[in-house]
């Protein structure tokens, strides 16, 4: 042990500084930041996006853009928003936590942690320049399907070579935080007392490592279908375009609960701090999440129920999507009892997780009345599911993300925020996140499919409601930098403990922490 | 309040054709009325369980605050109210699902239909075949919106009839029949959908997929392509008019007619 620590000090000395630090660092909190900025970068990349449908939608007609390059605003705000914005926000909460929450000196493969950072922005620099193609980008939506992900100009075979280096990127990194949180923990510190957030980790992980390679596979194939003749998804060649989407899905739905399952940990994490009490039911936590992770797997064509698929199939996923709802609801029990009676103070990462548990619920909400097969030949492909969505994803996995920066930037920077401002950030969020997706259920049950660039006029009101909430959205994320920036300018100190009901390793070390986090592991009663 | 309201109409565009729909229609057939059904089901059962939970949460944040001065209680679990809302939700659930696996059971009979319609979706039209009485032709957007909804068209949409909504051609159903449709797709993935004749369906390459309707009153009724399909899927409306059985039978044999003298003049 004792020769490991002096390894681990011979390399401090020849960090190298400046820019060739960031390239070169193995150090978990730089990785970290450097995976948290660069999620940042890319929520504004996506935000942006966002924003040009928006304002193409504000009003029926089309104003703004032709339908084509709508359409590739459509797939690339989801592709950037899902693997550019909320995953490696995750990563990097991970890359900062994890070692500084098991009591290690950093993550267990450092090199490779490196790396798996640094293949982002190659990914996605090839993935946005297809927007400057002559063809243009990606424009067949998110998921791709087949035939008419085959249709696409020049971009296909770039994004399909980004999507796989985005998930080589993640499957590098759950290595990584296996293999730290197997074999790093502070002796003592046995499985179930992990923290809480190093669970739900440890259980995206596998998520990721099982789920991203099926994905790669239904990409090549895309891809060997389009320029070496095969016809996998191609019916005139014999080939099935519905399996494209069956193999889609049996990645497609585990990954909406890798964006998910963290933010699950965060707010179990954030709730007792402020409520100074213990989280309700750790075990019951432990193991919803593990069921939720392993129902995953089962459920996927929920996604494609108007496919065509037998009785039986549809009997069969329409039941195992509602059984989902059993641990949710167990999650969202818990987080209630352990506020219940509790001594509760509304501090920014509070608030954002408060508003988490109840707008996460009402996505949880719709997701229950898509799960219902004869509703959902309805809801399928409507904005009703758009408002699903982006329900779980943004006041659900964003708010989680905005959440945890607030409670950890003290630590990290050992200088403490502007409450005021992340107050009025909170409730500019909130409001307008509210402003723009509420109406979407509206429009959505009313008939508005999703996915075009104009409507009939009946669906104009609240379409104009949705616009000006998306840009009230957007400015307000202008305030988040601020804070940032003033964070770091502003000469308040933080304490090594910033809130007096947090517990865990984190809070004994100092604001900011030593560079090699836990030299000497802390014992775990 | 109302004053807020009214300075919000004035601002958006449009609010005169618009309308503040923000529900599912019941629909017109046996098939949307039970999807609507299972959707308020679910919807009031979201209903109650929210106000349980979130009520006990805002009273929590109310009284158990720090502020007012209470202090934490020590208490962090309970495997017996863990299996109270375990079992509570899960037969809420059970409950839920015997009715919607019913339904769908319903849905998916699609035996002793009275008359068959093929649909074909194309890039960026729609084909009805009368599979029965020989009648086909193509359906798509109609000129007066197709022409409106160009960018920089210069023309007010709202001024449009049915803007989106409305096709050169319509399909024309016999109501109180049994109507069988058999979708497929010549190049990419459609879906059919009109939602007050109930649920979609998806037209994909290679497969003929089957959905019934019965629609119970005459009219017209307006739907749309409900899978993206390139850069024209938000212009593939679906018009369905529902005429009582003579009716559609004359229309049957005078689109016959007219099929015989086109072909004539052909010939000639
Ligand atoms: C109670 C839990 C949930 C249930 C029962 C549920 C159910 C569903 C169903 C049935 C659909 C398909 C709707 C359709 O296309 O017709 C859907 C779509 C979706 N859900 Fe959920 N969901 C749940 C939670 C979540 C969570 C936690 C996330 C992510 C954080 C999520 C993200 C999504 C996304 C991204 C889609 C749309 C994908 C697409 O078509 O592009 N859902 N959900
Ligand atoms: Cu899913
Ligand atoms: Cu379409």
């Amino acid at each position: 042990m004792s020769t490991n620590v002096q390894d681990i000090h011979e390399d401090h000395h020849h960090t190298p500084s400046g820019l060739m630090r960031w390239i070169t660092t193995t150090n978990h909190k730089d990785i970290g930041s450097l995976y948290l900025w660069f999620s940042l970068l890319m929520f504004f990349v996506g935000g942006f996006m966002a924003l040009i449908i928006r304002a193409e939608l504000f009003e029926p007609g089309l104003q703004l853009v032709v339908p084509g390059f709508f359409n590739q605003m459509t797939t690339m705000h989801a592709l950037i928003m899902i693997f550019g914005a909320v995953m490696p926000a995750f990563v990097g909460l991970a890359n900062w936590q994890i070692p500084i929450m098991i009591g290690a000196p950093d993550m267990a493969l450092p090199r490779l942690n490196n790396w798996s950072f640094w293949i982002l922005p190659f990914a996605f620099t090839m993935l946005l320049s297809t927007l400057f193609f002559d063809s243009g980008g990606p424009a067949a939506g998110w998921t791709l399907y087949p035939p008419l992900s085959l249709q696409g100009g020049n971009s296909m075979p770039f994004v399909i070579l980004s999507i796989h280096l985005l998930g080589i990127s993640s499957i590098l990194g759950a290595i990584n935080v296996i293999a730290t949180i197997l074999n790093m923990r502070a002796p003592g510190m046995t499985l179930m007392k992990m923290p809480i957030f190093i669970w739900t980790w440890l259980i995206t992980a596998f998520l990721l490592i099982a789920a991203m390679p099926v994905l790669a596979g239904a990409i090549t194939m895309l891809l060997t279908d389009r320029f070496f003749g095969t016809s996998f998804f191609t019916a005139s060649g014999g080939g099935d375009p519905v399996m494209f989407q069956h193999i889609f899905w049996f990645f497609g739905h585990p990954e909406v609960y890798i964006l998910i399952l963290p933010a699950f940990g965060i707010v179990s994490t954030i709730i007792p701090a402020f409520s100074r009490k213990k989280l309700f039911g750790y075990d019951s936590m432990v193991y919803a999440t593990a069921s939720i992770a392993l129902l995953s797997f089962i459920v996927w064509a929920h996604h494609m129920f108007t496919v065509g698929m037998p009785l039986a199939g549809e009997i069969f996923f329409m039941l195992t999507t509602m059984l989902i709802a059993v641990p949710t609801g167990i999650k969202v029990f818990n987080w209630v009892a352990t506020m219940w009676r509790g001594s509760m103070t509304f501090e920014t990462p509070m608030l954002f997780a408060l508003a988490f548990i109840i707008l996460f619920t009402i996505g949880g909400f719709s997701g229950l009345m898509l799960a219902m097969t004869p509703a959902d030949f309805q809801y399928h492909d409507t904005y009703f599911v758009v408002a699903h969505f982006h329900y779980v994803l943004v006041p659900g996995a964003v708010f989680a993300i905005i959440a945890a920066v607030y409670y950890w930037l003290p630590k990290w920077t050992g200088k403490m925020y502007s409450e005021s401002l992340g107050k009025l950030h909170f409730w500019l969020t909130t409001i307008f996140v509210n402003l723009t997706f509420f109406p979407m259920h509206f429009v959505g049950l009313a008939g508005m499919p999703r996915r075009i660039p104009d409507y009939p006029v009946q669906f104009a009101d609240f379409n104009a409601i949705a616009s000006v909430g998306a840009f009230g959205f957007g400015l307000s994320q202008l305030l988040f930098i601020y804070i940032l920036y003033n964070t770091l300018k502003r000469d308040v100190t933080a304490e090594d403990k910033v809130w007096d009901g947090a517990e865990g390793l984190e809070w004994t070390l100092s604001s900011p922490p030593p560079y090699h986090s836990f030299e000497k592991a802390p014992r775990v009663e | 309040m109302k004053r807020i309201i009214y300075l919000l109409a004035l601002v958006l565009p449009s609010q005169i054709l618009a309308d503040w729909q923000v529900n599912m229609p019941r629909g017109v057939t046996p098939t949307s009325e039970i999807a609507y059904d299972i959707h308020m089901l679910m919807f009031w059962v979201t209903v109650v369980i929210g106000v349980l939970v979130f009520g006990a949460m805002i009273y929590s944040i109310i009284y158990h605050r720090k502020s007012v001065g209470h202090q934490p209680a020590k208490f962090h679990e309970s495997t017996k109210v863990e299996i109270i809302w375990t079992v509570i939700p899960f037969l809420i659930l059970v409950a839920c699902a015997i009715p919607a696996t019913k339904a769908l059971i319903m849905m998916e009979d699609t035996s002793d239909a009275g008359i068959t319609l093929k649909v074909t979706g194309y890039q960026w039209m729609w084909e009805y075949e009368y599979l029965e009485d020989g009648v086909n032709f193509f359906s798509k957007i109609d000129n007066k919106s197709n022409n409106a909804r160009r960018l920089n068209s210069g023309k007010d949409v709202n001024n449009v009839e049915n803007y989106l909504r409305n096709v050169d051609n319509e399909v024309v159903l016999p109501t109180d029949t049994k109507v069988r449709l058999l979708l497929t797709a010549s190049d990419v993935i459609h879906a059919w959908w009109v939602p007050e004749l109930g649920g979609k369906k998806d037209a994909i390459p290679g497969y003929v997929n089957e959905l019934w309707i019965n629609i119970k009153k005459p009219g017209v009724y307006r739907g749309a392509c409900a899978e993206l399909c390139g850069k024209d899927h938000g212009f593939m409306p679906i018009v369905v008019r529902a005429v009582p059985k003579l009716e559609y039978e004359k229309w049957v044999s005078l689109k016959k007619d007219n099929r015989v003298a086109e072909s004539q003049n052909i010939g000639r």
